[in-house]
């Protein structure tokens, strides 16, 4: 097929869209970086491309809450474009900030965007410690269904965030997302078993990453533009990182357009 | 009307916010308080009928999930504390919040935010003031109320925009220092005088612009007039010993023009210091300081310090991306008794706090990594905290040199709004804080608003790489006054200060022309690409504005307001009319040399101590807080090793992602020695931080250094003579090694009188901080060990001298001045040795000996690595050439000595022959091994029996991780 497209999309504040663009062209998309302001402007845009990734930073500065003025944005001025998109079977990737903004939008959990139910069912808090933290991490992956996992795999990635603690409203919520295989990415140690050692955010059910229930749109609070080169592993000098796991989520999401 | 609307965690008990402030409650030693509620308060005011209220507070305001809100105000029960920002200072929140409310389609003209705490438990009137008002609030930039309150809505006075002139021309010297004093000017007598001259010569009076003008063209801060001066040094009998001519001209800027060396591009004419990337690409470095700030407001002060450094390389040449910042901080004593801290001085650990999370905040949010910093405590910076933060950049090749503008280009102002903060930031710089200083100066700190600066960034980039300006620089100190007028200095500008568009109305004319608001800076657009850097400005919501135009006939800066001339200075005047009145320096030293240290059977203990000694244990706490990897360039990150519990010796970022070509970033300081020898402390500085770029692999050939002088007030003869020896040690050591300087900065006059009168001066302090510019990064090293059976040999010989070792300091016994004397020549051998073995793939992890020298470098290699280490001292190469050549080396020194350009080498048993080749005219020898152990080793010349440490590596990384742990 041609080479697929992914738009980074841009906003005030947003800070991770250069190397996510990056990651995207190693692993062989064709990427652009386009503000919001644009795709507002010409919402036809997003026709144009498969593949849209939400970048981590901190949009309008974590304003009020993470990801929320972005959210609202989207909420209020992209509504109609963004349910197409995911109406078509294109993909939504959210990375830290753009996870936050995908759980605010309404676009996590359950691919549903409506000013009056988002963010209801799920949200993401601040860290336990009630600070950000900077920390490599491992992860196992848990869904057969999300494209960007292959469930079983552990991978380490870095964490860089202080609103990443998973909560769903309640246990009906987390039994419904379990059950419906939306549960992506959990924190575990480096033999993937999950403990509270493991756990640098206090997510529920250890959860680092969702998916929405066709498992093509994804968020996760690590990053995987930062693993997309040996020399980003923090032990390369080790021998370590030959794995370059964050590479691979953009490769299965290449994959999964094919 | 205004709304108030409040919202509160669903669950209290999981307020991760609110349990903080308990425990730091209990810092304050208030044990009365068993648990603290906290709410975010928002304001709106407009027309917003009750179900758009509705839908922002429960759509936008609060998270649906775990928190709730109400309009009005909770019941004032009990102990309340609301803490509202004072009118007029920045809001970011408020600022977002208005935009997304608009988003909604709800009217909302104006937001304000606050924060309400509720205290359970038992406290007085007295303690809950406390409370509020040495934790909770700072009373510079915040108000404190004890119940519900809802700010009014804000009303601004026009301005008083009649021209002010002031009377000078007749003023005798008396009343002309008054006038300085009062007016916050800062002025010498002799400049004070420069002026009156000036002005009767030209028949008038000044304006009251022209005179702050003035003041803050002339200012420390920004013309470094001491750093400039001729100096007369006199020994301690008063006797002439030299006379020096304009000293920063005679050694940082000569040492660089000697060394002319061809890839340093733009040096110490622009905001940062450029050197060559590769054929496409410059870098450029620059450090700053924003220590009086900091010291004042620290969470504003040290944002605001982030903020203004990272502007430097935006407004360096065509225009900078900046790729990685670093931040050294020197604090007084974080557990200094809470009743030894002067008035008008916060605590360490508050101020510690502060700073921290200012430069967290700031940095994180601009997307920029921190990749490389340090931390000294001592009880001498606690009136005078010291905030170093510095930012590296990459900007195009050919854009690598000094932009200026041309006659007709349009003087564009872009990014944030001009406010009344910060006036009188450059002037109050530099002069020495006193204890109400805290009150008077409170309108010379702010705070910072990251993605205003991050907005406009991306915005300039574009500009930049569209062409469509064709000079940049930042308003720093000194606002407008200092861009335009530098911008300027050559052709003349006329600027119309009613076009700057303002936070609220109500500023003088002279408010608008010398504030220090942030996240500004000044372009040169040319007519023809005027309309289209509008429009690129436009299409991201960042502010652009024409202000007026450069070239003025006959050279001189016209400030216009409305139709009436408020001032006009003349450029050549403000450029060389400073009178340069030589300084007067002491330099009074005699050798006293440290009692010889009683020699000991064991020295585990004091490993440990050392290890555990704030300035040497782990900063994890502050590092994890820091986004260091973000943009994607991290290749050496701050903490090594397996799971990262090592200390870096240095940074190494990739900024061009696509390129195997890397910068190492490193620091060098000692505050201690300086007190001892500032001129051998000063050769320290750059050997431990060149030392640190050769650790991880970097190029001593392309290597480039910056000095950041920070002393007390070098009006008095003995500061300018410690100032000197450190100013001339700059020049041997860039000669010595061969690493030009490529930009500075100087802080003066950091002092701090008490409300008793008692003086505290920091120590002479000098940061140097230095970037390579390397061909491949995956070359480089990390100090961690590697593999058991690896041989472990030092590089550079051991010397006798103990003074101002940190192994003294955990004894607490007495040092002497005796520094070990940096042989620079020596060193520069055993830095291009050990560059040689690394490059040719000798080394499988390096270390450089610095703060506790080889026991505590040695420890740290091998509790990073996971893997012990055993060693014997009677394999050390001794230095002939010492302070004390004669005398023998004690035990405490092969142990813990300083001795400057020495490294430990972990060299694999198939790269034995490859390093020692490249040891060529070096002293080095093979002093041990790595082991399975776990345990590190240290046998004296006493063979075998001989046990000096013994300890097992994570009893050593305890020691090291246990006195900050992970938080503080």
């Amino acid at each position: 097929m041609a080479t697929p497209k992914a738009l980074v999309l841009r906003a005030a504040g947003v800070n991770c869209d250069r190397e996510t663009q990056y990651a995207l062209e190693l692993a062989g998309f064709e990427a652009s970086r386009v503000h919001v302001r644009r795709v507002m402007e010409t919402p036809a845009l997003l026709d144009d491309v498969q593949f849209l990734v939400i970048p981590g930073g901190f949009s309008y500065g974590d304003d009020v809450a993470a990801g929320k003025i972005l959210a609202n944005q989207m909420l209020h001025h992209l509504i109609e474009p963004l349910t197409r998109f995911v109406a078509a079977g294109k993909l939504v990737l959210g990375i830290c900030n753009g996870f936050q903004v995908l759980i605010k939008s309404g676009l996590l959990p359950w691919a549903k965007m409506d000013p009056a139910t988002a963010n209801h069912d799920a949200t993401l808090g601040w860290n336990d410690s009630g600070r950000f933290i900077d920390k490599w991490i491992y992860l196992r992956a848990d869904s057969d269904r999300c494209v960007y996992v292959r469930k079983g795999d552990v991978i380490t990635l870095p964490i860089a965030h202080g609103e990443g603690k998973f909560i769903p409203r309640d246990d009906s919520v987390l039994e419904t997302l379990k059950r419906q295989d939306q549960v992506s990415l959990r924190y575990c140690d480096g033999q993937g078993r999950p403990s509270p050692e493991a756990n640098p955010n206090g997510s529920i059910d250890d959860i680092a990453g969702l998916c929405d229930p066709s498992g093509r749109i994804m968020g996760l609070m690590p990053h995987p533009e930062r693993f997309s080169v040996v020399t980003q592993h923090p032990t390369w000098t080790r021998g370590d990182g030959q794995s370059v796991d964050g590479l691979k989520v953009f490769q299965r999401a290449k994959a999964a357009l094919a | 009307m205004i709304h108030r609307i409040e919202v509160w965690p669903q669950d209290p008990a999981r307020d991760p916010h609110a349990q903080g402030v308990v425990a730091q409650i209990k810092e304050l030693g208030i044990d009365g308080v068993t648990a603290v509620r906290s709410a975010r308060l928002f304001f709106l005011a407009g027309g917003l009928d009750e179900p758009s209220l509705q839908r922002v507070s429960r759509e936008l305001l609060a998270d649906p999930v775990t928190e709730r809100c109400f309009q009005g105000s909770s019941a004032d029960n009990g102990n309340v504390i609301e803490v509202h920002l004072k009118p007029g200072v920045m809001d970011p929140v408020a600022a977002s919040t208005q935009q997304a409310a608009v988003d909604m389609g709800a009217t909302v003209s104006t937001v304000t935010t606050g924060r309400r705490y509720e205290l359970e438990g038992h406290v007085s009137e007295v303690q809950r003031d406390r409370i509020a008002r040495k934790l909770l609030a700072n009373p510079v930039i915040e108000d404190v109320h004890f119940a519900a309150f809802t700010p009014p809505e804000l009303t601004a006075q026009p301005a008083e925009m009649e021209v002010q002139h002031v009377a000078i021309r007749e003023l005798d010297d008396a009343r002309l220092q008054k006038l300085s004093e009062e007016g916050d000017l800062f002025l010498s007598l002799t400049e004070m005088q420069a002026i009156q001259a000036h002005y009767r010569a030209l028949g008038r009076e000044p304006s009251d612009v022209e005179l702050e003008m003035i003041a803050q063209t002339w200012s420390e801060h920004c013309v470094h007039k001491t750093f400039r001066s001729d100096v007369a040094v006199f020994d301690g009998a008063g006797k002439p010993i030299e006379q020096i001519t304009n000293l920063i001209k005679s050694t940082v800027f000569r040492a660089t023009k000697e060394l002319a060396k061809p890839w340093c591009l733009s040096v110490f004419e622009d905001n940062a210091g450029v050197v060559e990337f590769d054929e496409k690409h410059a870098v450029c470095f620059k450090v700053e300081t924003h220590n009086h700030p900091s010291a004042i407001e620290p969470y504003g002060g040290a944002s605001t310090g982030i903020g203004g450094v990272i502007r430097d390389p935006m407004g360096t040449g065509a225009g900078a991306r900046p790729v990685a910042n670093t931040d050294i901080f020197c604090f007084g004593l974080p557990d200094e008794p809470a009743d030894q801290v002067p008035a008008g001085v916060l605590h360490p650990r508050r101020v510690m706090r502060g700073v921290v999370a200012g430069v967290r905040d700031y940095g994180n949010r601009m997307g920029i990594p921190t990749v490389n910093g340090a931390v000294y405590f001592d009880r001498r910076y606690m009136g005078n905290p010291l905030v170093f933060c510095g930012t590296l950049g990459l900007l195009p090749r050919e854009g690598a040199t000094k932009r200026w503008p041309q006659a007709g280009d349009a003087v564009v102002v872009v990014g944030g709004r001009t406010g009344r903060d910060g006036i009188h930031g450059a002037t109050f710089s530099s002069g020495e804080l006193t204890h109400v200083h805290e009150t008077q100066f409170s309108h010379a700190v702010q705070i910072g608003n990251a993605i205003t600066e991050k907005k406009m960034l991306d915005v300039l980039l574009a500009a930049r790489d569209a062409g469509l300006y064709r000079a940049i620089t930042d308003c720093g100190a000194g606002g407008l006054s200092s861009a335009v007028g530098e911008m300027a200095s050559k052709i003349g500008a006329e600027v119309h200060l009613e076009r700057v568009p303002l936070k609220y109305a109500g500023l003088r004319y002279d408010e608008i022309w010398i504030s220090e608001a942030q996240e500004r800076m000044v372009l040169a657009v040319p007519p023809e690409r005027r309309d289209e850097l509008m429009r690129h400005f436009a299409a991201e919501d960042v502010e652009a504005t024409v202000i007026g135009h450069f070239g003025v006939e006959g050279n001189t800066l016209r400030l216009l307001y409305g139709q009436q001339l408020v001032g006009e200075v003349d450029m050549k005047f403000l450029d060389e009319g400073l009178p340069r009145p030589t300084k007067r320096a002491v330099w009074d030293f005699a050798p006293r040399p440290t009692p010889p240290p009683a020699a000991r059977k064991n020295y585990t203990d004091t490993l440990l101590k050392i290890l555990a000694s704030p300035n040497v244990a782990s900063k994890e706490w502050i590092i994890r807080q820091y986004d260091h990897e973000v943009q994607g360039g991290s290749v050496i990150k701050p903490l090594v090793g397996v799971n990262q519990q090592g200390p870096s010796d240095a940074a190494v970022v990739r900024p061009v992602l696509d390129s195997p070509k890397a910068v190492v970033l490193a620091v060098g300081m000692n505050p201690w020695l300086s007190d001892l020898d500032p001129y051998q402390s000063a050769l320290h500085a750059v050997d431990e931080a060149l030392r640190n770029v050769i650790a991880v692999g970097g190029d001593l050939e392309k290597t480039a250094i910056l000095d950041n002088f920070c002393w007390g007030n070098c009006n008095k003869p003995d500061r300018m003579g410690s100032f000197v020896q450190a100013a001339k040690a700059c020049y041997d050591a860039a000669k010595g090694y061969e690493t030009p300087f490529v930009s500075g900065k100087d802080s003066l006059n950091n002092e701090f009188a008490t409300e008793s009168g008692e003086n505290i001066t920091i120590p002479g302090t000098l940061l140097v901080s230095a970037m390579s510019v390397i061909a491949d990064a995956t070359k480089c090293v990390s100090a961690d060990a590697k593999k058991a059976g690896n041989h472990v040999f030092i590089v550079g010989p051991t010397g006798p001298e103990l003074g101002g070792s940190h192994y003294l300091a955990a004894e607490g016994l007495p040092t002497g001045n005796d520094v070990p004397p940096v042989d620079v020549a020596a060193s520069r051998r055993q830095m291009l040795a050990v560059q040689r073995a690394i490059a040719a793939g000798a080394v499988s992890a390096c270390h450089d000996l610095s703060e506790g020298g080889l026991a505590v470098t040695a420890a740290e290699m091998a509790f990073a690595g996971e893997l012990g280490m055993e060693l014997n001292l009677a394999m050390l190469p001794i230095a002939r050439n010492g302070f004390a050549s004669a005398s023998p080396v004690p035990t405490a020194a092969m142990l813990f000595g300083e001795k400057a350009g020495r490294f430990l080498c972990e060299v694999p048993p198939d790269k034995y022959d490859a390093f020692c080749r490249a040891m060529n005219e070096v002293a080095f020898g093979e002093i041990g091994r790595i082991t399975e152990s776990g345990r590190l080793a240290i046998r004296g010349l006493g063979g075998n029996k001989d046990v000096l440490i013994d300890a097992d590596i994570h009893a050593l990384r305890g020691a090291w991780q246990g006195t900050f742990g992970k938080a503080c």
